[in-house]
């Protein structure tokens, strides 16, 4: 009984803190600009299958698709588990689905403990590439202290939790054979019995054991779910509607502003009168001013650096990486989210995304591409931010490097990017 | 690589038609040739934009460009941030056109393209709009364009380098590399292809300034990957790559060895227009 109430406890206060997380999260996102991303239905949950659902992008790079469609695979089948353990919490009980699923039950017990060794071993290769290999692509100047050991933090919590899993089974499975107390025969356990010489036979270690690993495993994914809003882990949830609300329109095409377009046709029409209001500023200077979707994708990004890895700038050693685009644009809303919690909606720290996080010389490095927006596996628009920003600085600020002015003053007065007089325009035909 | 560097290049011994002329004379192009400014202005471009014009004429479609009368289409604008100037671009070409009634377009430039098929029509510019590789695929799908009697390539190592707004940008992947598959050449591709190609490093208007401090130029990085191929020709489909590689290709001092040839020059060459 104390038991019971002892979990009741934990499973209301880690849901009560995840809710809570998540609810600064989706404030911290809707303090962006409003975008309109509800057209096209069907066309939208298809790709959120496609991508989401279905690891669509992932398959570029085939190592870290297999283990990670593992982890991905065992998370998700695993947690049909931990609703098992969660009412066996809650009401005091052991194996609640072995009487009802009878035969069924030995195959998803089975088929768990099978795909738990497949998150292990997709656990420790990607330990392996990130800390012995080294692989290029998980380094770089974001990836310091924070995002460096969030990524193995991960990794280590999955390993405990799953060997916890099959410990649990092992203990269980001995008393099981035992036939001892409530231990009834339920399930198959093809790779815990493997492990059952390894443990004690004292019956009371056992139940100590497998008491042990259950708590450590319920409570460890609970603290675990508790630890996603403050980590890039929070990808596992945000992919679904991040890829939902993907840009649709071709990835070429970038979307006009209206507000310049009511100014625009009032000067080439004086008798033109604008519908919409005129915007507080043009461009993106704090992360504010960008839209709810770039907030989202902020959140969802996995810092997996597969857009920074194929940044033509960044291979070739400019200080652009549109992974660090991402991290920016979420740590700084987060450091907004946190100063409106502390010191009320108006307060204002007097710093930017702009110069305080991201850099001009950033921003200038971009070819505008789109290899970053290609290769990232939840669709994040890295290239969409950087636009924004350079709106920013052109258009409030007047600030762009020289030699883009000058091509602006060309594009201007003689209606070609280049100092040549419009007259001279058709010369080609006469060569 | 002798004949490539022999066939002489034959200026259009035609009349380029302008669309002033045939409103003039009361007549209606069936499609419009976008130059675009490289393609105007830029010496090497201006080579691949009188091939167009031979095809164009060598198939006898009715078509005419717009000559002093075309301006920029803004796209260099809207990527450096300048949404201002280029909305005002973008609606000045749109009156031009709509003046004309303009209905197909077909470009010689995958930035003018995007821009004028994707961001033109909310400004109120609705056009067919298609890149000059599209055109060549459709007239050698139709039978119209063959690769015979000109120059041949058969043999030659030749690789295509995919310009970003018109591969990623607006997945145009196949049309280039038909007008490459009927020459019985031997097609190589580069690690980095489709949409995994690597930029050239001259889009979002960065060929109008010097790039931040790195390492490497981009140029340079695309280059050593077709010199690490052994291609013999690099068949681009934008003048501005075509600059960014025929610049890289000479630093590396492989001018000899390896030609930057558009699609429109080598389908002009394999047809001896
Ligand atoms: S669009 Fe810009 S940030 Fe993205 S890969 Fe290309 S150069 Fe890098
Ligand atoms: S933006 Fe996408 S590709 Fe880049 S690090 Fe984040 S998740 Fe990975």
């Amino acid at each position: 009984m104390i038991g019971q109430i002892v979990f009741l406890i934990v499973l209301a206060t880690a849901i009560y803190l995840f809710s809570r997380n998540v609810g600064r999260i989706r404030r911290n996102i809707l303090l962006g600009k409003d975008t309109d991303r509800s057209d096209r239905p069907a066309e939208r949950w298809k790709t959120m299958a496609r991508v989401a659902l279905g690891q669509s992008k992932m398959g570029k790079r085939p190592v870290a698709a297999v283990m990670h469609l593992f982890i991905y695979v065992g998370f998700v089948i695993i947690n049909i588990e931990v609703l098992e353990i969660v009412l066996d919490g809650l009401f005091g009980t052991h194996r609640i689905f072995s009487r009802a699923l009878g035969g069924l039950y030995s195959l998803f017990i089975g088929s768990f403990e099978i795909l738990a060794v497949l998150v292990l071993t997709a656990c420790v290769v990607f330990l392996a590439r990130r800390n012995l290999l080294k692989l290029k692509r998980f380094s770089g100047m974001e990836m310091k202290e924070w995002p460096k050991s969030d990524a193995n933090y991960i990794l280590i919590i999955e390993i405990c939790l799953m060997t916890a899993f099959l410990l649990m089974n092992a203990a269980d499975y001995k008393l099981q054979t035992l036939q001892y107390n409530h231990y009834i025969k339920a399930g198959s356990f093809p790779v815990s019995s493997l492990l059952t010489s390894f443990l004690a036979g004292q019956t009371s270690t056992l139940v100590a054991i497998e008491r042990a690993c259950w708590w450590f495993h319920i409570v460890g994914i609970l603290a675990f779910l508790n630890y996603l809003p403050y980590s890039k882990h929070f990808h596992i949830l945000l992919a679904f509607p991040n890829t939902y609300y993907s840009k649709l329109e071709p990835k070429g095409e970038f979307s006009n502003m209206a507000s310049v377009t009511n100014e625009v046709k009032a000067m080439l029409d004086p008798s033109f009168v604008p519908t919409a209001e005129a915007p507080g500023r043009f461009g993106a200077k704090d992360a504010t001013d960008l839209t709810w979707k770039n907030l989202m994708d902020a959140y969802t990004c996995t810092e997996c650096g597969r857009c920074t890895s194929v940044c033509p700038a960044n291979i070739t050693g400019k200080l652009l990486s549109p992974r660090k685009i991402m991290m920016d644009t979420r740590d700084r809303i987060t450091e907004i989210g946190k100063n409106m919690d502390q010191h009320g909606n108006d307060h204002h720290d007097n710093k930017a995304l702009l110069d305080d996080y991201i850099t001009r010389e950033e921003l200038w490095a971009c070819t505008t591409c789109n290899a970053c927006t290609e290769a990232c596996p939840v669709n994040i628009d890295p290239l969409n931010i950087i636009v924004q920003m350079r709106q920013y600085i052109v258009m409030e600020e007047s600030a762009a490097p020289a030699s883009l002015n000058n091509m602006f003053g060309n594009v201007e007065n003689n209606g070609a990017p280049w100092k040549y007089s419009n007259a001279d325009r058709f010369n080609w035909a006469d060569k | 690589m002798d004949e490539l560097n022999k066939s002489e290049i034959k200026n259009p011994n035609f009349e380029i038609p302008t669309m002033a002329q045939m409103a003039a004379e009361g007549k209606q192009p069936e499609i419009l040739f976008w130059v675009g400014c490289a393609g105007s202005f830029d010496e090497r471009a201006q080579k691949i934009t009188r091939d167009i014009c031979k095809i164009l004429h060598h198939v006898s479609i009715s078509y005419a460009v717009l000559g002093t009368e075309e301006a920029c289409t803004g796209d260099p604008a809207k990527r450096a941030g300048n949404e201002f100037l280029f909305q005002m671009q973008a609606m000045m070409n749109i009156q031009l056109l709509d003046g004309y009634n303009i209905k197909k377009i077909v470009t010689g430039c995958p930035h003018c393209f995007n821009t004028i098929k994707n961001e033109y029509p909310n400004l109120g510019g609705n056009y067919e709009v298609i890149h000059h590789s599209q055109l060549i695929q459709q007239l050698i799908d139709e039978g119209k364009l063959k690769a015979e009697g000109g120059e041949s390539f058969k043999g030659k190592r030749i690789t295509y380098h995919d310009a970003c707004y018109l591969g990623r940008g607006n997945e145009v992947y196949e049309a280039p590399r038909k007008a490459l598959e009927i020459l019985d050449a031997e097609l190589v591709e580069m690690k980095r292809c489709r949409s995994n190609g690597l930029c050239c490093g001259a889009g979002g208007a960065q060929m109008f300034k010097e790039p931040e401090p790195g390492n490497k130029d981009i140029n340079m990085e695309r280059v050593d990957e077709v010199v690490a191929i052994n291609a013999q020709v690099i068949a681009s489909a934008c003048p501005f790559c075509m600059t960014m590689l025929s610049d890289g290709i000479k630093h590396r001092d492989k001018d000899q060895e390896i030609k930057v040839l558009d699609i429109a020059e080598i389908t002009a060459r394999a047809n001896r227009l």
